[in-house]
């Protein structure tokens, strides 16, 4: 007898059939065995998972393109918004409000972060003070945003170490970097790790000090790693709202320097959001629209600049 | 080091080579401070985070002094929430904060899980796959508030006759007692399993890469199928892995503020049933510190405290879960 390994299909049920003391252990592919149909079981639900994981974003983003876009016209970005209850204005104030505040924290967080990120990689690798400083980024990264701004309150706000001022937008922009920070310096950590210790040693060699090495040799070679890290980070923190409702607080006005309150996107959606009010509502959705396209313009470019990573 | 480049020229002087020839250059002192002062720089600013960290340990803890002394232990267990009779006590958002993440994880591992399998093996085109990974991605970077405002408008009113239902069917369980009005628990949960599944999907499908492709060419050589390699091969292969991100969503979901504060209701008093309104440590902050002065402020801040360690003590888990279960393979 001899086995067929690769057959007809039509062959199988004869040769199976042939084989009284093989029928078991047939190396024909038999869709009924209790394997196989376990596979094929398995297989669906895998899909149906994978189409429920996507499904969300393609609602949320379909809801905010429709709700959010047909809303978008140019008084939308130089009007105030209205009283509540009146129609028309526009979230000029608040688009301001949410580019400064995410200004003065990539300010604070990214020239702290890349220095630690440094001093991480390239002065103390393995070192006690390098692992408590770790520790410390991966636990400050699990701390839940809305304490950075009971933070940002109790330290800034309440004592009012600004000027007499209580709410600002500095102090929104400090709990927005106190978040960015552990992303900041991981990114940086890790993408100079991965620069060759080669660049390093060939920079010592032409005679340069630590310093210059770092600054013109290493930083550049980890340029892209450091800058998708920073973008993404920037990225979140514009959408971050739990930091700055009682930071940065929300004003109906044009900001007025950065020891004042100040409106932004995330906070005028929160509040909105909430009002019993239908014009107030649109204007969230249109809020969410620029916000979430400002968002993910922000993730594609990390994603184009991730693409010139030298290999 | 002078003395050492001293005696370096004279060692080129007997070996022949005439001193002119070349030349040892000193550092100035000022490339020198430079580079000294820029290494103390860096270390200052490395040192800076973790004195954050103990800063923001120190401000939270020491706002809440006031409300340790006047409530202490019994904050854990009470839901009294009175600020007229000035009478805290966080059960009510501590119970909310576990409940809805833990059923929210219940949920999410199997979906993000699946998701991640689903786009690891080799089921459909490797172009789909990169598209549904990059979808997942994307939607954690939507705002929190954006989910929120999605929830409130869409996805509430589009899952509450499915709670109806599950009001009419296990009613008469304590879990569904109340007819669902709008925001709730349930619809909480639903919104944290959207915030969390990026996380468990990215970080499971990471570690389902990085399984060695020997291990997968051992299983399917003795004769199993695809998920038979999956289920006894593979997934223990990176549970360490997997588990370790499941922590972290589980500690992220504790800490999600904006969307669960804008469904889940913001209760005071306390309640069993899911369909009913409820509260979370985070979204009772985001609530109420706007408003508050005197002692509630503190006893906020004391909340705050404990979700802080709630949190700090799953991301450690999670740390040390990943360094202890994974496998040597």
């Amino acid at each position: 007898m001899t086995y067929q390994t690769s057959g007809m299909p039509s062959n199988r049920p004869a040769a199976a059939g042939q084989s009284g003391r093989f029928d078991r252990g047939s190396l024909f592919f038999d869709p009924g065995l209790g394997r196989n149909r376990f596979n094929r079981l398995c297989t669906t639900i895998s899909g149906l998972f994978a189409t429920t994981a996507v499904l969300p974003l393609v609602l949320v983003l379909l809801y905010v393109l429709i709700q959010g876009g047909r809303l978008i016209t140019p008084s939308l970005f130089t009007q105030l918004p209205p009283a509540p209850g009146m129609e028309g204005g526009g979230i000029g104030n608040a688009m301001l409000g949410t580019l400064l505040v995410t200004l003065i924290g990539s300010l604070l967080a990214i020239p702290i972060g890349v220095g630690g990120g440094i001093y991480l990689s390239e002065y103390d690798r393995q070192g006690w003070f390098s692992q408590v400083v770790r520790f410390s980024n991966d636990v400050l990264a699990g701390v839940p945003s809305i304490v950075s701004g009971v933070f940002v309150y109790g330290l800034i706000v309440s004592t009012r170490i600004f000027f007499g001022q209580s709410y600002s937008a500095m102090a929104g922009g400090i709990a927005l970097a106190v978040l960015m920070l552990p992303t900041v310096i991981k990114t940086t950590d890790e993408g100079l790790k991965l620069v060759p210790q080669e660049l390093r040693w060939g920079a010592f060699g032409v005679g340069a000090s630590r310093f210059v090495t770092i600054m013109r040799v290493v930083l550049p070679a980890a340029f892209t790693p450091i800058a998708t890290g920073v973008v993404l980070a920037i990225a979140r923190a514009a959408g971050e709202t739990a930091p700055l409702i009682f930071t940065a607080l929300f004003s109906p006005f044009w900001p007025e320097g950065i020891f004042n309150p100040i409106a932004s996107m995330s906070v005028l959606i929160y509040n909105f959001a909430i009002m019993p009010y239908a014009p107030q509502n649109q204007l969230a959705w249109a809020a969410s629209f620029v916000l979430v396209m400002m968002i993910l313009a922000a993730n594609l470019l990390a994603r184009w600049i991730s693409r010139f990573t030298r290999s | 080091m002078s003395r050492d480049s001293a005696s370096l020229v004279e060692a080129g002087v007997e070996a022949g080579l005439r001193p002119g020839l070349y030349s040892l250059r000193r550092r100035q002192p000022v490339e020198k401070l430079l580079d000294h002062g820029f290494r103390y720089l860096t270390m200052a600013l490395a040192g800076l985070v973790a004195t954050l960290l103990l800063g923001i340990l120190l401000t939270v803890f020491s706002g809440a002094r006031e409300a340790i002394a006047a409530f202490g232990a019994r904050f854990l267990t009470s839901s009294a929430w009175d600020p007229v009779n000035e009478q805290y006590g966080a059960f009510t958002a501590i119970y909310g904060t576990l409940v809805s993440s833990l059923l929210a994880l219940l949920i999410a591992v199997p979906l993000g899980v699946g998701t991640a399998i689903f786009i690891t093996e080799d089921l459909i085109p490797q172009s789909l796959r990169d598209a549904i990974g990059l979808m997942v991605e994307l939607l954690a970077a939507i705002p929190s508030v954006v989910l929120g405002l999605w929830a409130i408008f869409v996805m509430e009113p589009a899952i509450r006759p499915l709670l109806q239902l599950s009001h009419k069917l296990l009613g008469w369980t304590p879990f569904f007692a109340s007819v669902p009005q709008g925001p709730g628990m349930a619809p909480a949960v639903v919104i944290l399993v959207v915030m969390i599944l990026p996380i468990i999907t990215a970080i499971a499908r990471d570690a389902l890469n990085q399984v060695p492709i020997e291990l997968r060419q051992g299983a399917y050589g003795v004769g199993t199928t695809r998920w038979g390699a999956i289920f006894s091969v593979i997934l223990p292969a990176a549970i360490s892995a997997i588990v370790g991100g499941v922590m972290l969503a589980l500690g992220r979901a504790m800490g999600e503020t904006m969307a669960v504060t804008m469904i889940i209701g913001n209760a005071l008093n306390f309640s069993v049933s899911l369909l009913a309104p409820a509260n979370t440590i985070a979204s009772m902050l985001a609530n109420q510190f706007g408003e508050a002065d005197g002692i509630q402020v503190s006893a906020l801040m004391y909340a705050a405290l404990i979700l802080m360690l709630l949190t700090f003590t799953v991301n450690v888990a999670a740390q040390w879960i990943v360094r202890r279960l994974s496998l040597r393979y």
